[in-house]
């Protein structure tokens, strides 16, 4: 679904050598070409500069209202899309469901019709039902929308955020094994990861209870991640074999909130079988790096030793998530204005 | 489309040299210089600058590129050629120093405005001054070129085209006509 329009600008004759793509909507990955993924990078790269400096402060976006509007807990992607507005000068309110006109009833359409009158620029939502972005970005023709985790379809800016952070400590995606480690049946992140990932050259296994396997990705043929990188995407429920030579491995949250469907015989069970530790640690490259996209169960599916160990890089992703959540504003920002 | 060429390969060089040494001579020396290039041929021409100053008083002017996409005044109302940022890096500082901002060529101004209200986001700078390769003219900005390579009197629809060896693998500035789009040049000249 491509409703992302990529908009052609005039090709200033052979002076430009790549032509930009001006972006109105962040839905999912699935509609970025490999470039605009570096496009992104190299913009988020700038961005962070700016987030080195004294006065974090720029006035890219100054007048820009950006709204942020979580129907699901968050802290890291709220408070980091939160800051990426406010260092480019752009004015940031944050909606949550609770205490908003949804208690009374008001329907997300509705509710987005009324912050869309109100003039903002940008929406930034959060949605425990897969697709409630693109029914935003679908009806509302003045705003901008970015999905900021929807159900349990797609967590674009993490996967981004990610890319961002693999690349800028190892160089390159390219031929990287990176191993995605726990509960990817309920994980918009590994889906959005695994896209990403795949897209950028590297080659992702998946790994974890066949109960918490989503059963389309094992299984089937005609399953568009598969069709899309064949072999890039493997399945290994053997995780001391998938983690063997690894450059990254990516331990995902346990969503405890969603065990009650006896996926798991106990915690302390996967506990055993599931932790990412030192020990497992050892069979991957020397030098990999171990990610989490947060928040973090220290001792579930993580233990506390890795987590704050010297192979940890999940500080540094939560750190690139605002200089890769400043990109994407600035260039849905410029985005829109094209059809001046 | 046609192009007539203004500057070649000989006359780029003479004239950046020519700004070197007025650089030298206005600074009475290279002291406290710093040398800030525009993305991008600015950053390239900055360079060169800076090689030169090297080779004529043996001193060694720090070189910073600076972005001034997140500063520009325009974002809605030009349409954008670029959304990529490039690396804005300032290891020397500029606090209290001589600044030399360096870009290909000037005309409305908006992109030296833009680049003034950046390095100010990096300290005070006793002083910035303005080096161009060519001024075309048609400010929309109270803002002059302390150190100009060449003038050149343009119509509003004619395009300048600055082609460096670093990006376009020949140095030469020609002038485009037919107004195809009536494109603001210095697009052409960043990008």
């Amino acid at each position: 679904m491509s409703l992302s329009r990529a908009i052609d600008t005039p090709d200033i004759e052979g002076s430009l050598a790549v032509k930009p793509t001006v972006r109105k909507h962040v839905l999912d990955l699935d509609d970025f070409s490999r470039e605009e993924i570096e496009e992104v990078l190299d913009s988020a790269r700038g961005m962070k500069e700016v987030l080195g400096r004294d006065i974090k402060k720029v006035p890219a976006l100054r007048g820009k209202v950006v709204v942020t509007l979580f129907y699901e807990a968050s802290t890291r992607t709220r408070v980091s899309f939160e800051e990426a507005g406010k260092v480019l000068s752009a004015d940031v309110i944050n909606m949550s469901a609770s205490g908003s006109s949804t208690e009374k009833g008001e329907s997300l359409l509705n509710t987005g019709l009324t912050i869309q009158a109100m003039g903002v620029d940008t929406i930034v939502i959060r949605h425990p039902h897969s697709g409630a972005p693109y029914l935003l970005a679908q009806e509302l023709d003045k705003v901008s929308v970015i999905n900021a985790g929807d159900g349990l379809h797609a967590h674009p800016t993490q996967a981004l955020l990610d890319i961002y952070t693999v690349k800028d400590k190892l160089g390159s995606l390219e031929g990287l094994k990176i191993v995605i480690v726990g509960d990817v049946l309920h994980s918009r992140v590994a889906r959005s990861n695994i896209w990403g990932f795949a897209k950028m050259g590297a080659k992702v296994v998946l790994s974890g209870p066949n109960t918490l396997m989503p059963p389309d990705l094992i299984r089937s043929d005609n399953n568009i991640y598969r069709s899309t990188f064949s072999s890039r995407i493997e399945v290994d429920t053997n995780l001391a074999r998938a983690i063997e030579g690894a450059d990254v491995v990516m331990a995902l949250r346990l969503q405890r909130e969603r065990q009650n469907a006896g996926f798991l015989p106990s915690l302390r069970e996967y506990i055993r079988r599931w932790q990412v530790t030192d020990d497992l640690l050892a069979r991957a490259k020397p030098g990999a790096m171990v990610m989490h996209p947060g928040p973090m169960n220290e001792g579930i599916e993580i233990s506390n030793n890795i987590a704050h160990g010297g192979s940890s890089v999940i500080e540094d992703q939560v750190t690139n998530g605002v200089a890769v959540r400043m990109a994407l504003l600035y260039h849905v920002t410029i985005g829109p204005s094209q059809q001046l | 489309m046609q192009e007539r060429q203004i500057m070649n390969q000989e006359d780029v060089r003479r004239a950046l040299t020519r700004v070197a040494h007025e650089i030298l001579e206005h600074n009475r020396g290279a002291e406290d210089l710093v040398i800030v290039g525009i993305h991008t041929r600015g950053v390239h021409l900055a360079r060169r600058i800076a090689t030169s100053l090297l080779e004529f008083e043996g001193i060694d002017v720090p070189v910073a590129t600076l972005d001034v996409s997140l500063y520009r005044d325009d974002l809605g109302v030009r349409s954008q050629t670029q959304t990529r940022l490039q690396p804005t890096d300032i290891p020397s500082g500029i606090q209290d120093k001589r600044v030399v901002l360096v870009d290909d060529v000037l005309y409305t101004g908006r992109t030296i405005r833009a680049a003034m209200d950046a390095l100010v986001d990096f300290g005070r700078p006793q002083q910035i001054q303005l080096a161009i390769l060519l001024d075309r003219g048609h400010r929309e900005l109270p803002i002059r070129a302390d150190y100009v390579g060449q003038n050149l009197p343009t119509a509003i629809g004619e395009r300048v085209k600055v082609r460096l060896l670093e990006t376009d693998g020949t140095d030469e500035v020609a002038l485009v006509f037919e107004d195809i789009y009536a494109e603001d040049s210095e697009d052409i000249g960043q990008e």
